[in-house]
């Protein structure tokens, strides 16, 4: 078994992260799931916007760029269609991928391309002091929200299920072997994957909504999720703050977007002549 | 119809841009639509497959610029069309582009704004925009045609400069250039530049190192151990964020400045017309110029001396070049289909007083209104 740090940039050590921060259990859930599934270094870009998750391209030893706040998604979709053998995973926040970019996420799951998106929700604008996210949950404390928030949050699952998405899980940092899996499945799954990670911000969140420590946050992770497959064990009541885990929606009635696109040049080939000449 | 220089054809200025940019090597085209630019999407999507490239409509043009910025960092070559409110809405991944060096083209067909202004009538309202619409100080390279030809060329030209000098290159194009239908001989075959490869090996690469030339060396990924990155703030020669210094990171955002400076000779286009003994300089660009063309054949048949200078890049601003025709004349007028956007570049070099002609109603300058400006000047 490789050691992550054959997959990092250990020279860009030490990363930019709190003590305590969920990022670092993230990527390494996504480092030792593309190290078991073999691929090559080379063959591996991983995206990112702006946001504290954002920076987790600059420490890993893949293809790396990091773009502009809530696009990454959208210059993921230009550089698959330029690599189309390439893995491109997208990592984001709740604020980046839920908020400025989601429009974005709706769209490429809309469009079945074969990205890999792993949304880490914090909860919360981390890197910018702690402003409420669309994710952030109502009635909570943020920078911004010092009164309660008074915005409600959305299952960001259930809007990717709606957009079309064709692939959906959601793990957190407390269950890191399991996100791991989910994440190495939504890799191997051709066509728009998506995978939530719920991780926890001690500074910026849980601090301000006196949840404890780092390791509090990690014990109200585990203790607020269900396993998919225990799902039907609750009742609609009990389910209310507490959020699924798991595989959540796996499809393969829809044709991947470059693949589609390969079958349309096609037609377009065989159409004589072509309608432009 | 064929004749020595190529196939004549009768075509639409948008469509002389996206045949244009096939002939120039685009793979990919990202867009939304808008008018007056859709015709440019709708032809892109018809043909780009047909040439072994991608389509893809994407929800905003937030997204179409994204896009394209991601597939010229995959190596293809890949532009988007826009109008006016689109192209406000790509400047943040415009200057993106521009920081980060990654080439493509931007087309902007211009319509009367601000906001949806008079949809979809034409306008030269974006000149301003085109170059400092993005944030911060960064370099433009903005062409503008007044033909369906010089539409073909320029967006070649385009093209190629942005692979050159690793840079995203605009073509200011509008409503009346998009839209109008005319005789154009297209060219078998056109020049073709492709981004400088880099032949150092992975270990040695460092993808923001430069030499005299400014302009970095591009390695295709996916190969070989090439896995660089790459980001949106001021960099080191290895991409990642400057740990340097303050004065690392001005020589960073300077070098991308110098780099379109010291290529400004080769890339600044212009026409003349009637020049030599002119006492009155017309400085027109874009769709105007054809009302200017055909005002200085009016004067000229009255024994009036008008000159005309064409302005096909207007940024880098044309400054040597101005300074240069405008050296003998007694003024300089300048027709623009805007409140007045060129004309304070036009100010600042020219050695003859200056004076502006200016709509802003969505409807043209006529020749006759050039005639009877300088008639009231000279
Ligand atoms: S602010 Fe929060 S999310 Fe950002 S690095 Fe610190 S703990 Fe992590």
């Amino acid at each position: 078994m490789l050691q992550i740090k054959e997959h990092m940039r250990v020279n860009k050590l030490p990363h930019i992260w709190c003590p305590g921060c969920g990022d670092g259990t993230v990527a390494k859930s996504m480092i030792q799931a593309i190290q078991k599934l073999k691929y090559d270094k080379d063959n591996v870009t991983v995206v990112t916007g702006i946001g504290c998750s954002s920076r987790m391209n600059n420490i890993m030893d893949y293809n790396t760029f990091q773009t502009t706040h809530g696009r990454a998604i959208a210059y993921a979709t230009g550089f698959k269609m330029a690599k189309p053998e390439m893995k491109v995973i997208v990592v984001t926040g709740d604020g980046d991928g839920a908020g400025i970019g989601g429009n974005h996420l709706i769209h490429a799951a809309r469009r079945n391309i074969d990205l890999t998106v792993i949304l880490i929700n914090n909860y919360i604008f981390g890197m910018t002091g702690g402003q409420f996210s669309p994710l952030t949950p109502h009635g909570d404390i943020a920078s911004t929200s010092i009164y309660k928030n008074i915005e409600y949050p959305f299952d960001i699952c259930k809007l990717v299920e709606g957009a079309g998405a064709t692939y959906i899980a959601r793990g957190t940092a407390y269950h890191y072997a399991l996100t791991e899996k989910l994440i190495s499945k939504a890799l191997e799954h051709k066509g728009f994957s998506f995978v939530e990670v719920i991780t926890q911000c001690p500074t910026a969140y849980g601090k301000r909504n006196k949840m404890g420590d780092p390791y509090d946050l990690l014990m109200w992770q585990k203790d607020h999720a269900v396993p998919v497959e225990q799902v039907s064990k609750f009742s609609q009541e009990e389910l209310e703050d507490k959020f699924i885990i798991g595989e959540i929606l796996v499809r393969n009635d829809r044709t991947e977007f470059i693949e589609a696109n390969e079958q349309l040049k096609e037609r377009a080939r065989s159409i004589k002549g072509g309608a432009g000449k | 119809m064929k004749s020595k220089a190529g196939t004549v054809r009768f075509m639409q200025g948008n469509e002389a841009v996206a045949e244009a940019a096939i002939a120039a090597g685009v793979k990919i085209f990202a867009g939304y639509p808008i008018t007056p630019a859709s015709e440019i999407s709708e032809i892109m999507s018809i043909r780009l497959p047909q040439e072994d490239g991608i389509y893809i409509q994407m929800e905003d043009e937030l997204a179409s610029m994204g896009a394209i910025i991601g597939a010229s960092m995959g190596g293809k070559k890949s532009m988007t069309a826009t109008s006016g409110p689109g192209f406000s809405l790509m400047q943040e991944n415009l200057g993106f582009a521009a920081m980060v060096e990654i080439p493509c083209l931007i087309v902007d067909v211009m319509r009367v704004g601000p906001a949806s202004g008079m949809p979809t009538h034409p306008s030269q309202g974006d000149v301003m925009q085109s170059r400092w619409g993005t944030h911060g100080d960064h370099p433009m390279v903005v062409l503008s045609p007044a033909t369906v030809t010089e539409a073909y060329n320029l967006t070649v030209e385009a093209i190629n400069i942005s692979e050159k000098l690793r840079t995203p290159v605009i073509l200011l194009s509008d409503a009346i250039v998009g839209h109008l239908k005319e005789k154009i001989e297209v060219p078998e075959k056109v020049k073709l530049i492709n981004r400088k490869m880099t032949r150092q090996p992975a270990e040695k690469y460092l993808p923001f190192a430069t030499g005299e030339d400014c302009i970095p060396e591009f390695a295709e990924r996916g190969q070989d151990g090439y896995r660089y990155h790459m980001c949106s703030n001021v960099h080191n020669e290895l991409g990642f964020p400057n740990d340097s210094g303050h004065d690392a990171a001005e020589r960073m955002l300077k070098r991308i400045h110098r780099k379109i400076e010291i290529h400004q000779d080769e890339i600044t286009f212009y026409n003349t017309f009637d020049v030599e003994d002119a006492e009155i300089l017309i400085i027109a660009y874009g769709c105007v110029t054809r009302s200017a063309k055909d005002a200085v054949k009016t004067l000229r048949q009255e024994g009036i001396k008008a000159g005309l200078l064409q302005l096909q890049t207007i940024w880098p601003f044309p400054d040597k070049i101005v300074r240069r025709f405008t050296a003998n004349v007694k003024t300089v007028v300048v027709p623009e289909m805007n409140l007045g956007q060129l004309i304070s570049e036009v100010r600042l070099n020219s050695c003859a007083e200056v004076v502006g002609l200016n709509r802003a109603d969505g409807l043209v300058i006529s020749p006759q209104a050039i005639i009877d400006k300088v008639k009231e000047v000279k």
